[in-house]
């Protein structure tokens, strides 16, 4: 771990009328990392990447995100932070290489160099042989593949994932998770993942926090918050049962 | 500035993709080249062994022949050409949540909105352009008169009055998308307003003259000073209609014989010889100094039509859920 602070927040709240989705959120992310955000539905984890984005605005609090507040330097963060949302879209008439070749545009790759990345990335997620295929044609799984090289495209240094593996089936969820994971360490780039499937997501992650009703119970690497709730000498703790147990608390 | 050219060069791709424009270009292209023929024939058939009467070339888009008007078309067709580009245009990148995506991507969030009108207004100037062209074209060849430089310039100034006018419907149905998820309620949204204004604003206005300034029938015969205030207050709210606003300009402008106006491009066989029109032409500087204050409000309707489309578009939150 290089200790250099990539995300950081302090006292990050959002609310939507009474209702509080992120309730003072304090949370240091560091450079090269895999952070699992975790929680059940509704737990504020999108509202969370939202306004890391500077997609929706903090009602109090900061929040800085690779050195610059989201709310004030949207553009700034946006052109380093890839972002994949929960159940991506695509524009289904156009095929794969189409797609890629847009949002490479938006991001201000065009040319050969476009071509040359999105032939790499195509091939790195393993579409190459569908790259001529209209995305409305796509399996679920194919469709969250292209979105990983979307988001990679443009070379980010942090990408936050939100809900990655959501719809796949066990073994298209291992494959995804064992891509983002083997991507992101040889490209060195720090992973921000949010999932409501607290058991699939811990095996890549370095450290997990757990959000429940906008409230972060809990951070760390998943072995010492197993000591702490669990305690000592248990061996084949599960994230499941760690949560159970904060979710009991909560 | 570089988000809007890219998206407004993607936008145009899928508008020139779309089977939507192919058979609204066909359409206009058809019923042009059908009216134009039918009414250059007439006035081929009239002028025979008579003296060309001055601006003739302009009533190849005026004259009503067997159905209606070139300008007629538009004035109708027109609003729904615009409602047609635009009643989709965000919703579709919600409903298909790509939206969420190109707004995390490093652009400004307006260049969505403005994009996307650039384009349809571009859409809108093309199948203009081309459709007076081709009327143009055909025209010369019926009738065998060169338009002259006046009449040059009234059909462009035409041209861009309904474009501005053409524009207004986009902005509406641009706005609907931004409001409404569903792509039909949006288009049912903007069809409603259309009807409200097509026929309901002209009621309105007669209703509400005849509420403030009744015309009564007394002894002495009408009122005259009453009979002047209702008509005064029925003008100037019909004036508040976008229609009333584009068919007078356009009348202006390309009937310059017309004394008044009113109403809608009706020329009749027996028009030309009552009290309505002049002998002669109403100069090109003078009608277009009548159809400034016209213009002027198309512009301003629209711009504020875009102006709120794009303040909502703004404020919304965007999620994929
Ligand atoms: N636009 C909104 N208006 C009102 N409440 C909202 C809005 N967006 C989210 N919420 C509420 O905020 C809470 C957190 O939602 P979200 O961040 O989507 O949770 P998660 O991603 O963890 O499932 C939920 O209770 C949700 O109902
Ligand atoms: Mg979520």
């Amino acid at each position: 771990m290089k200790g250099q602070i990539i995300v950081e927040t302090e006292d990050l709240t959002k609310k939507y009328g009474s209702r509080t989705a992120v309730d003072h959120l304090n949370i240091k992310i560091e450079e090269g990392e895999v952070f699992g955000f975790l929680g059940p539905n509704g737990a504020g984890k999108t509202t969370t990447l939202l306004m890391f984005l500077g997609l929706t605005e903090p009602t109090s609090g900061k929040a800085k995100v690779i050195g610059f507040d989201p709310t004030r330097e949207p553009f700034k963060v946006k052109e380093k932070v890839g972002y994949l949302p929960e159940n991506v879209g695509f524009y289904d008439d156009m095929d794969a290489r189409q797609n890629l070749r847009y949002i490479a545009k938006l991001n201000r790759i065009s040319g050969e160099v476009s071509e040359k990345r999105i032939d790499y990335w195509l091939e790195m997620v393993g579409l190459s042989d569908e790259s001529t295929k209209k995305v409305g044609a796509f399996s679920k799984g194919m469709r969250q593949r292209l979105g990983i090289a979307e988001v990679l495209i443009k070379e980010p240094k942090l990408v936050f994932l939100d809900e990655p593996t959501i719809g796949l089936d066990p073994d298209g969820t291992n494959r995804m998770l064992d891509l983002i994971h083997s991507l992101s360490r040889e490209k060195n780039i720090t992973l921000f993942l949010s999932s409501h499937l607290l058991d699939q997501v811990q095996r890549i992650c370095d450290r997990v926090g757990i959000m429940i009703n906008g409230n972060l119970v809990a951070i760390g690497p998943i072995e010492e918050l197993a000591k702490k709730k669990l305690g000592l000498g248990k061996e084949d703790y599960t994230l499941e049962e760690i949560y159970m147990k904060y979710f009991k608390e909560a | 500035m570089y988000g809007i050219l890219t998206i407004f060069r993607k936008e145009m791709g899928d508008h020139f993709n779309s089977l939507r424009f192919l058979l609204i270009s066909a359409l206009i292209v058809m019923v042009g080249v059908i009216i134009t023929s039918m009414v250059g024939m007439a006035i081929q058939e009239e002028l025979k062994g008579m003296a060309k009467p001055t601006l003739i070339f302009l009533l190849l888009f005026t004259s009503t022949g067997k159905l209606f008007s070139f300008v007629q078309f538009i004035g109708f067709f027109g609003p729904l050409l615009g409602i047609f580009l635009g009643f989709d245009s965000i919703n579709r990148e919600r409903v298909s949540r790509t939206l969420s995506k190109l707004v995390s991507q490093p652009i400004f969030r307006d260049s969505i909105i403005n994009a996307k009108f650039l384009s349809g207004v571009a859409i809108i100037a093309i199948i203009l352009v081309a459709t007076v062209l081709l009327i143009s074209g055909l025209g010369i060849r019926l009738i065998g008169v060169v338009p002259g430089a006046e009449e040059v310039s009234r059909l462009i100034i035409y041209v861009v009055i309904s474009l501005l006018y053409i524009s207004f419907w986009l902005g509406i149905s641009i706005l609907f998308s931004v409001i409404f998820r569903s792509a039909a309620t949006s288009a049912l949204a903007s069809l409603a307003i259309w009807i409200f204004f097509s026929f309901f604003m002209s009621l309105g206005a007669s209703v509400l003259s005849d509420a403030v300034a009744p015309i009564s029938q007394t002894a002495s015969g009408v009122d005259a000073e009453m009979l002047i205030r209702h008509e005064r207050i029925q003008r100037v709210t019909s004036l508040f209609s976008p229609m009333t606003l584009y068919s007078e300009a356009t009348t202006t402008i390309l009937d310059p014989m017309r004394k008044t106006t009113r109403t809608l491009v009706l020329m009749g066989p027996l028009e030309r010889f009552s009290m309505s029109r002049f002998q002669s032409p109403l100069p090109l500087l003078e009608s277009i100094f009548i159809v400034i204050p016209h213009l002027i409000s198309i512009v301003a309707i629209t711009l504020l039509c875009f102006g709120i489309c794009y303040l909502v578009f703004m404020r919304q939150e965007i999620r994929t859920v």
